[in-house]
């Protein structure tokens, strides 16, 4: 195998696997950003990944190859519908963000699964999609000598979406108005509430934009890796994501970068059979990676305020 | 007093009617039939020697890593870091009892359950060492430290334990395992073992930790209140790591009783163990008092074991039973709401009273 | 002729409970004038203001502003009248950068874009008109808090306020930094705006306010021209009373010294807050530390007792050294603390009594054994020294948190003083306990200085430590600025020594 092939093996499964938590974490920043800690990530994956594969299992016939894209959608508002409950449970009923944001990932797959087995004769896992999301080469840019080959041949086109997200979520965060006041409710809310900002209002949104971002995050891995849905479909993506939204220190370009480099962590078992160096190397340290980096990251940053300063704390509004 | 005691009883209570009727719901809206198969959950778990052994069985795991979570939660800390101990005490057990079988039966037993109680105690310590010296996050460390230990141990399985390409280690001596022919003839041929009377020891030693030790008492300090149990001479970095060691112990005593008394052995897992989410549930239902973890253990479990026999009966997929847990936490967590309830119900009973006196 | 004020409060009275805090005040404030809200902490000042700023509703009166009815029930309500208050715990976003700060909530948008460009150009031609030295792109934790105050200043100038209520805005300032201010709220008044400063620092009303209200115990003792008013008359007006020679301490044997601070120095979040500081307290003997709040007594304390590392400088009771020692070492050499905060140090609430009551002896005999408690000896001493301090409580075994302010601070007061600690150390050991409280913890006091222990008092009450101290060393920017004799100072001297101002007149 060449080198050039080589390298696009790695960079496009890298983004293959990256794209699920690219969205995902972008999803935890903004819920983040408002206040609203959100360890369910995990769960709103595991919604929009079963929400995602019924769809595209029932509707597949109807809408051809645009099936899985508009699943993607389908994942999405049903992951924002999942993460209604987070928002209730913290912002209106003052439930502790961990408790919460636990019991959605305890609820999800409960919940998907049931209705799998309802809706598929009682099985635990969803027949394959016929529809998925394939590996897309870029007309003209792929003909960019090395580059073209290395980036924008028979890559993931959903990572690239990821990665433009990823800026335009920056971009909402840190040149909007609603994006400074959604950070100002989760850095000091009282000082927020004194300025005519209401707050519950945006920590909604904060957290109604984590379940879309996360919906997404759950269907991209199950239109274009599972390729179906069953209880193990999602397994510790969630917490990657947050982990990729820590180490990227909470700003939707770190949390992408993260995410890549993570994607990137997860491709190596499966490519690592075709780069030399790595061959001898155990898996097992590349699936402990992200992990280990993301505490390791954690212990150094200390200090440095990174996180919102109000992230967690709910805002009790004085008489 | 009495009042008191009722009125703590009274979230717990609320939730767990309220997350019934959740579940109740959810089988009304997809054709199941709710009351049958409450009852079938009830036969399934309780209704006979066998299920009454396997609840038992399935209780015990999660009265420890219950326990444990609760000993970190007074300290003021959230360790969601159980499934990652107990799998440490799972792996722990099964291999010092592969390591040593020919051990005498008692010690064997001892060593193996010590063996995992360790491990899981180091593992959370970690997370306990980062919050006391660094101020790391112990909820991000033991998410993490989650996933580190769930690649490692099944590293260490296919390297270490089990034979060349096979995912599981063989199974320990019988001496080795606590699920001895006397309490298999007992209860029907079930899984029930000593562990279960072991946990129960623990949950006494627990208790009189907490209300009869001076280590005991500094946790409960902190947790409450760090800066006047500093003002007050306790050393809080070191009781930030006790806790969180101890807390590990108890969920790794959990996994590797587990190994010890129902797998007999330990296989690669592509998932965390839900037993530490689980016990999470179970604390968090009995407000962390020992004695609570018992019943809301027996709760849970009956509902797992139940579960699967509901099933059996009909063709309810026995997820319901995780969606009831799952309920029922989260109206435990949103207590706020039942508190406003209350409040607002007493508030129209006092105003209905003193307009009465008018 | 309401129509000449800008605002006028009128028989404003509130009140928490059963107690007033603010009783039947009425003030004026004229358009383009600087008035100054003069009294001593618990004064009522920061309450009157906080109603006017929509952060509290007054049980009774009416606030008038411009003429009009006005209704305040929110801070919103506030900023729609041109009101603006620069809190003295800032109101900002420290992440933040300082043009986020001033535009939040306010945003000049171009679509969905803030429009940064407009907004800093507005914002800098407002800085040229007041003189507002500010670093727009620099984030807020990284400024000093004098420039944080000028961040809150420009966020009430860019939401057109033209009412200025600043409180105790120097508290936390540097003498230059306080000059900077001055000039800022001179520039404020010319331009037409009116500013209301709440202080009790009487140099700063001589050099800025044209008019003082003093108050005292929530109500309005006078409202004076500070052009025609002396210092010395303003501060016996705030103090209120002639010096109270109640009690008749008796003679001790002082010659022991008991605690010796030499050169002491102690750094808190990087900001020096006691500088080389030099004190000594002799047996049968109460020294008084008077000061106003923020001026390095809180650091004092901590140093002392173990709570935070001391920079430099040495520590001594009765000889051993005791500089950064762990708390546990210094309250076993026999130093005890009352400290300021009962709640969230003193005690842990949901603790019971009995246990508060051995919260620093848990851990030996007789309250436990090779590491076990014994409940029963436990709440034996908890039983004993509620009936010996007289704690209203039903029984040993009922939790701090649901005593009374008076009755918690009695437990502190059971516990440090059973210990019997050569030192003890009380900071506003009375603030905020009812009057019959208050007796009862000076007698206790008292009692420790003359069994011949040393006592440090720290507190913000002039008439506590006026009353109670056999020395008084006032301490102003985490130095002592003088010494006093408490049977031979008066109020006004003290007061002025607490307001950084040393004393005119020399004593003989």
């Amino acid at each position: 195998m060449s080198f050039s092939t080589v390298l696009m093996t790695v960079f496009s499964t890298t983004l293959i696997y990256a794209a699920p938590l690219i969205f995902t974490a972008l999803g935890g920043a903004f819920s983040e950003h408002s206040g609203i800690v959100n360890v369910g990530l995990e769960g709103m994956m595991i919604v929009g990944a079963f929400s995602s594969t019924v769809f595209n299992l029932f509707c597949a016939k109807i809408f051809g190859a645009a099936t899985p894209w508009i699943s993607l959608l389908i994942g999405a508002v049903f992951g924002l519908l999942f993460s209604l409950l987070h928002a209730v449970a913290t912002i209106n009923f003052r439930a502790d963000h961990i408790i919460s944001g636990t019991v959605l990932n305890m609820l999800a797959p409960a919940l998907c699964v049931f209705l799998t087995r309802i809706f598929y004769n009682g099985k635990g896992q969803t027949p394959i999609i016929d529809q998925s999301m394939g590996t897309f080469t870029f007309p003209g840019l792929s003909k960019i000598p090395l580059l073209g080959k290395m980036l924008f041949t028979h890559t993931s086109l959903v990572a690239y979406l990821a990665i433009i997200v990823g800026i335009i979520g920056w971009y909402f965060l840190y040149r909007t108005n609603i994006g400074l006041r959604l950070r100002s409710v989760g850095e000091n809310p009282v000082a927020a509430d004194t300025l005519g900002i209401n707050v519950a209002e945006y920590r909604y949104l904060g957290v109604l934009i984590s379940g879309f971002l996360g919906g997404i995050g759950g269907a991209v891995m199950a239109q274009s890796i599972t390729l179906n849905f069953s209880v193990s479909t999602i397994s510790g993506q969630g917490f990657m994501s947050l982990a990729a939204m820590i180490f990227g220190k909470w700003n939707p370009l770190g949390a992408t970068a993260a995410a890549i480099f993570f994607g990137l962590a997860q491709s190596l078992p499966i490519i690592g059979g075709y780069v030399p160096f790595l061959a001898h190397v155990n898996s097992v340290w590349f699936q402990i990676a992200p992990y280990a980096i993301t505490i390791v990251v954690l212990v150094i940053f200390l200090g440095k305020a990174v996180a919102p300063a109000a992230d967690g704390q709910n805002y009790i509004k004085s008489k | 007093m009495q009042i008191k005691s009722l009125k703590g009883l009274m979230i717990p209570l609320l939730s767990v009617i309220a997350g019934f009727l959740v579940g109740a719901i959810v089988m009304l809206i997809f054709g199941y039939d709710p009351l049958q198969n409450y009852i079938n959950l009830f036969i399934g778990s309780l209704g006979d020697i066998y299920s009454i052994g396997e609840t038992l069985r399935n209780m015990t795991p999660l009265i420890l890593t219950a326990l444990g979570f609760a000993v970190a939660s007074k300290a003021g800390f959230f360790n969601i870091g159980g499934p990652g101990q107990y799998l440490f005490g799972w792996f722990g057990g099964i291999s010092f009892a592969l390591a040593f079988p020919h051990l005498p039966g008692l010690i064997l037993i001892i060593g193996s359950l010590l063996c995992g109680a360790i491990l899981g105690g180091i593992w959370s310590m970690i997370a306990g060492v980062l919050r006391a010296y660094f101020g790391t996050s112990e909820v991000i460390t033991t998410i993490m430290l989650n996933y580190i230990s769930l690649y490692f141990i099944n590293y260490a399985i296919r390297s270490w334990l089990a034979k060349k390409g096979n995912d599981s280690s063989p199974n320990i001596v019988a001496k080795a395992s606590l699920n001895t022919p006397f309490l298999k003839s007992i209860t029907n041929n079930s899984t029930f073992n000593w562990g279960f009377f072991i946990a129960l020891v623990v949950v006494v030693l627990v208790w009189l930790y907490f209300n009869k030790t001076n280590s005991g008492f500094e946790i409960k300090a902190v947790g409450i209140n760090e800066t006047a149990s500093r003002y007050a001479g306790v050393n809080v970095k070191q009781t930030i790591i006790v806790a969180m060691l101890i807390s590990g112990l108890l969920a790794g005593l959990g996994g590797a009783i587990d190994g010890l008394g129902n797998f007999q052995n330990i296989s690669v897992s592509n998932n965390l163990p839900d037993v530490g989410f689980n016990g999470m549930a179970v604390a968090l239902l009995a407000s962390e008092n020992p004695f609570g973890i018992i019943f809301a253990a027996l709760l849970f479990s009956a509902l797992q074991i139940g579960g699967l026999s509901i099933s059996v009966y009909s063709n309810t997929p026995s997820e319901i039973v995780d969606i009831v847990i799952a309920s029922i936490i989260f109206f435990v967590g949103i207590k706020y709401l039942f508190e406003w309830l209350l409040a607002k119900k007493r508030h129209h009973a006092q105003t209905k009273l003193s307009e009465g006196g008018r | 002729m309401a129509e000449n004020y800008v605002v006028e409060m009128q028989h404003i009275t509130k009140q928490f409970g059963n107690y007033k805090a603010n009783n039947d005040i009425s003030l004026q404030l004229k358009k383009g004038e600087i008035l100054a809200l003069l009294g001593e902490n618990g004064a009522g000042k920061s309450t009157l203001m906080r109603m006017l700023s929509g952060l509290l509703e007054p049980t009774s009166g009416q606030i008038l502003i411009d003429g009009q009815p006005a209704h305040l029930n929110d801070p919103r309500d506030a900023k729609k009248l041109g009101i603006g208050m620069v809190h003295q715990h800032f109101m900002l976003i420290p992440a933040f950068s300082v043009l986020e700060n001033i535009i939040l909530g306010d945003e000049p948008t171009k679509g969905i874009k803030i429009n940064f460009q407009k907004a800093a150009k507005d914002i800098q031609q407002l800085a040229a008109k007041y003189h507002l030295k500010i670093d727009l792109k620099a984030k807020v934790r990284d400024i000093t808090v004098g420039m944080q105050q000028r961040v809150e200043i420009m966020k009430a100038l860019y939401r057109q306020a033209h009412i200025f209520i600043f409180d105790e805005p120097t508290a936390a300032l540097t003498p230059q930094e306080i000059k900077q201010l001055i000039k800022i709220l001179r520039a404020l008044a010319n331009e037409g705006n009116s500013v209301i400063f709440i202080t009790h620092k009487l140099k700063e009303i001589k050099e800025v306010a044209d008019r003082c209200v003093v108050i005292r115990n929530g109500k309005v003792i006078d409202a004076v021209k500070v052009s025609e008013t002396p210092e010395a008359a303003l501060a016996e007006m705030m103090v209120g009373r002639k010096v109270n020679l109640g009690i008749i301490k008796q003679e001790t044997d002082q010659s022991q010294k008991i605690l010796k601070v030499e050169n002491l120095t102690v750094e808190n979040h990087g900001r020096l807050k006691v500088r080389n500081f030099n004190l000594t307290v002799h047996s049968g003997e109460i020294v008084g530390v008077a000061g106003v709040d923020g001026n390095g007594q809180s650091e004092l304390i901590a140093a002392l007792t173990g709570l935070i590392k001391s920079k430099s400088g040495i520590i001594k009771l009765l000889n051993q050294p005791l500089q950064n020692l762990s708390a546990r070492q210094i309250s076993q050499a026999g130093v005890g603390c009352i400290p300021e905060d009962r709640q969230n140090v003193g005690l842990i609430l949901p603790l019971t009594i009995a246990e508060n009551l051995v919260l620093k002896d848990y851990y030996h005999q007789p309250a436990s054994r090779h590491g076990w408690l014994n409940y029963a000896a436990i709440n034996q001493h908890g039983r004993q020294l509620i009936k010996d301090f007289d704690i209203r409580s039903q029984s040993e075994k009922e939790k701090a948190a649901d005593l009374s302010g008076g009755n918690q601070q009695k437990v502190i007061v059971a516990r440090e003083i059973a210990a019997q600690p050569k030192l003890l150390i009380a900071a506003n050991p009375t603030r905020g306990v009812d009057i019959g409280a208050i007796e009862y913890i000076h007698e206790k006091i008292m009692a420790q200085r003359n069994a011949g222990r040393g006592v440090l008092l720290v507190s913000f009450e002039l008439d506590e430590i006026l009353k109670l101290s056999d020395r008084i060393v006032v301490m102003h920017e985490g130095q002592i600025v003088g010494e006093l004799d408490p049977k031979t100072t008066t109020s006004e001297e003290l007061g002025l020594m607490m307001a950084g101002k040393k004393p005119v007149m020399q004593k003989g």
